[in-house]
């Protein structure tokens, strides 16, 4: 006698990861091959993202809300790393923005000292107060020259025009150390007070990204970053591409004339760019993925690891133990936020454009969130699966929505005005339906699709 | 504009670009905070669904004010908002109990100790009211105000006091402070005198004790989310009308009412109320321009060229949360000791 439970309780990670494998195949044949290895590139981000997320979460029970400013974290430094420094604004204003930047850092780090040595608290008020309005006074002066030189296209510093793929290790760099900093200031305190600093947090990066033109260009978005795989204008002209496509496509283009065959073949030339650039990406983001996996399951499995769930699992006989909860606590919430930032960084890559708009809470932090807790929160394969099916959800719910909504608009023949609203607004429903799904998880099965396997049981 | 010191026209121009506005905020403010406040030490939980469960009793007060405006119930000179609340209130009161009952009661039931499923929870429901909102009302920023705009406007206090710098009381700003006054009184009366309210401190004091003691928990739990969506309800129905409504902007009041709350002291209703009004009058004075200001009180010689701001307005958020780090960092329990119960 067959069981399925028992089948399902033994396999399901694989039998999981075939079913998503063949949905996806299913709308590679019936759609396109490139928008599916545009869900999968951007799934294969989502779950670098949600592995950050799990690793906090699942690894240490850590709520971060926001995810959003980490990720964008990663975004910026792509600008500021792969971008040509702008060299008539930093002739103008850099010397200025520079001096005015170190004027603010003196100003708080002789707050900071002058406070730890004891002196009087007004002292101290007054003194940052006055650095402060220095500081301000300069930096306005030094960010209004920056954003008159030539604002339709500069209008910024610029980067510092090394290879993009810097940015990833400094995108991951930059979210620890705001984690680090917010983490410092509330691990220590009540659970609570470290989901509303992250998700204040967030909205202030995305403040100052949004608002300093100087900077990143604010809401003018940085557009043509260049890219750490061939463009498809290239790979058009490449002789072995040619090659491979025609052989591919052999039997089709042999029925056709001399002149259609030429006409034929560089559109089915044009598309395979089109998939080949796509892979490319695919093929990075797979790797640093498993690399990071295989990195984080190890570090779980070492006597690092134990003590992690230990301090998860109970933190009073933890720290009985003499584990030092707060300092462990922290480690693991940079670690989250550090490969948070790399997928916000490999995020803009991918793009091609940085554009400080689309960073939405949804998008980011709470997507991610049901990702995580749909997949099985604690197993790193869990979050990845999770992130398949949440994004590929994603992607197809809008097309979905608007078919729905021309399906009622077709039974209705006189209200064209509801059917106008419904088409206008369906897009919002995908927000009562994932939050209807993590809720349903966390009622119905709390521990996800791929629970965490107990190793000590 | 006069190049004498001149105190009594820079004090009308600080009442009326500052003094009143930051008082109708930050009363705004201290109901969203109140609330917050009663989730918290009944439900056991921060409240994350907040600012869009705002947005949502202002959307009914919305929905309804179009539908009086469209059959003429209106009375002249008072906002048709202000007649729709109770209708509100008690959409909002079937929204939350409905939530309630699906989301969170089972949580109570399995008696989970972690706030943070409370939280997760909450942010689920978050975004299930934010989109709800979004899908009948747009995204777009819309105002809903009507009758009389103001209770005295600058020309009239000009023409009365004779001062050069006017001050005016925008009917929004009254009728803010006015009802949450009210509101509050009746809030804490209500706590302290009624059975109910008693029940409700003793239910939050301390839960097993009021349970041997034959407090219905349900009872306190349903109450508790009445109050709350009166509170919710006004709070932004009040918002709305002083500031206009947009769902982004409701949501992003999160920041300022959590702000508040810890400020105050988490679990102190006083502390809401105080943490509140610092949290308003901070993000006033620092994002107003003080040029006018400084040019009545200082001789010609000294009068400044910029606009003397501190800092941009489009950083008012930045404002909650930094007052909010640093008192986390110097007095985490809040400036009037709250009481902390232990989330984990």
């Amino acid at each position: 006698m067959i069981n399925f439970n028992n089948i399902w309780e033994s396999y399901k990670t694989i039998i999981s990861f075939t079913i998503m494998g063949l949905v996806l195949l299913f709308v590679g044949l019936n759609q396109s091959w490139a928008l599916v290895l545009g869900i999968i590139n951007l799934s294969l981000i989502s779950a670098i993202m949600a592995l950050g997320v799990n690793i906090q979460w699942g690894y240490a029970g850590l709520f971060n809300v926001g995810i959003m400013g980490f990720a964008a974290l990663g975004g910026v430094s792509v600008v500021l790393i792969s971008q040509q420094p702008v060299t008539e604004a930093i002739d103008a204003g850099g010397l200025k923005m520079l001096f005015a930047l170190v004027l603010g850092a003196i100003t708080i780090v002789t707050g900071v000292v002058l406070n730890k040595k004891g002196f009087n608290k007004w002292l101290i008020a007054l003194i940052v107060v006055i650095g402060y309005l220095f500081t301000r006074h300069y930096f306005s002066e030094a960010s209004d020259v920056i954003e008159k030189v030539d604002p339709a296209i500069t209008g910024y510093l610029g980067g510092f025009g090394f290879p993009i793929a810097f940015s990833w290790i400094v995108g991951g760099l930059a979210a620890a150390g705001a984690a680090w900093w917010i983490g410092k200031i509330t691990l220590s305190l009540r659970a609570d007070y470290l989901a509303i600093a992250t998700l204040g947090i967030a909205e202030i990066i995305l403040y100052v990204i949004k608002n300093e033109d100087w900077f990143v260009r604010g809401v003018k978005n940085v557009a043509g970053l260049p890219r750490p795989v061939p463009y498809e204008v290239d790979m058009q002209k490449s002789e072995w591409l040619l090659n491979i496509v025609a052989w591919i496509h052999r039997s089709d283009l042999a029925l056709l004339t001399q002149s259609d065959q030429v006409a034929q073949l560089s559109e089915y030339v044009r598309g395979a760019s089109v998939v080949f650039v796509k892979l490319c990406y695919s093929g990075l983001f797979v790797l640093i993925l498993v690399a990071l996996i295989v990195l984080s399951n190890l570090a779980l499995n070492s006597p690092w690891g134990r003590k992690v769930r230990a301090i998860r699992d109970n933190e009073v006989a933890a720290s009985a133990m003499g584990k030092n909860i707060t300092r462990q606590h922290l480690q693991i919430f940079v670690i989250g936020s550090a490969i948070v930032g790399i997928a916000g960084a490999l995020l803009v890559t991918y793009n091609g454009i940085f554009i400080p708009t689309s960073y939405m809470p949804l998008r980011f932090t709470f997507l991610i969130w049901v990702m995580v807790i749909l997949g099985g929160s604690g197993n790193n394969l869990g979050s990845v699966l999770g992130a398949f099916i949440i994004w590929f959800i994603w992607i197809q719910s809008g097309p979905m929505g608007l078919w729905a909504v021309e399906m009622i608009g077709s039974f209705n023949q006189e209200g064209n005005t509801i059917t106008d609203f419904l088409e206008d607004r369906v897009h919002y429903l995908r927000l009562v339906f994932m939050g209807s799904i993590l809720l349903f998880i966390m009622r119905f099965a709390p521990r996800g699709i791929l629970p965490e396997k107990n190793k000590e049981l | 504009m006069s190049d004498s010191i001149d105190i009594i026209n820079a004090f009308a121009l600080m009442t009326n670009f500052v003094i009143l506005p930051a008082l109708s905020y930050g009363s705004q403010l201290a109901l969203g905070a109140l609330a917050v406040t009663l989730v918290y030490s009944i439900l056991r939980f921060s409240n994350f669904a907040q600012g869009d469960s705002m947005a949502f009793g202002t959307m009914i007060v919305i929905l309804l004010t179009g539908f009086m405006i469209g059959k003429g119930w209106t009375i002249s000179g008072i906002p048709t908002a202000l007649l729709v609340i109770p209708i509100a209130v008690i959409g909002t009161s079937i929204y939350m109990l409905t939530m309630d009952r699906l989301v969170y009661r089972h949580y109570r039931r399995i008696k989970v100790k972690q706030n943070i499923v409370g939280i997760t929870a909450s942010i689920g429901v978050m975004f299930i009211t934010g989109g709800i909102v979004r899908f009948i009302l747009g995204a777009s920023p819309q105002r809903f105000e009507d009758g009389e705009r103001f209770i005295f406007s600058v020309r009239e206090f000009k023409a009365f006091t004779g001062l050069e710098q006017g001050i005016a009381l925008k009917t929004s700003q009254f009728l803010t402070i006015t009802i949450a006054i009210l509101l509050v009184a009746f809030l804490f009366y209500f706590l302290q005198k009624t059975k109910t309210g008693k029940a409700m401190r003793a239910y939050s004091d301390n839960t097993e004790l009021a349970l041997l003691s034959g407090i219905d928990p349900d009872k306190v739990v349903q109450i508790t989310w009445l109050l709350v969506a009166a509170l919710t309800t006004i709070a932004g129905a009040l918002y709305g009308l002083d500031k206009g409504f947009a769902p982004q902007q409701y949501h992003l009041l999160l920041l300022p009412i959590f702000a508040s709350v810890i400020v105050g002291g988490i679990g102190s209703p006083l502390g809401a109320i105080a943490g509140a009004f610092l949290v308003s009058f901070s993000e006033v004075l620092l994002t107003y321009a003080y040029k006018k200001f400084l040019i009545y009180l200082l001789p010609l010689s000294m009068h400044p060229n910029s606009l003397v701001q501190l800092i941009g307005t489009e950083y008012k958020y930045a404002i909650s949360f930094v007052i909010l780090v640093t008192v986390l960092l110097i007095r985490p329990t809040g400036l009037l000791k709250g009481k902390v119960i232990d989330g984990d």
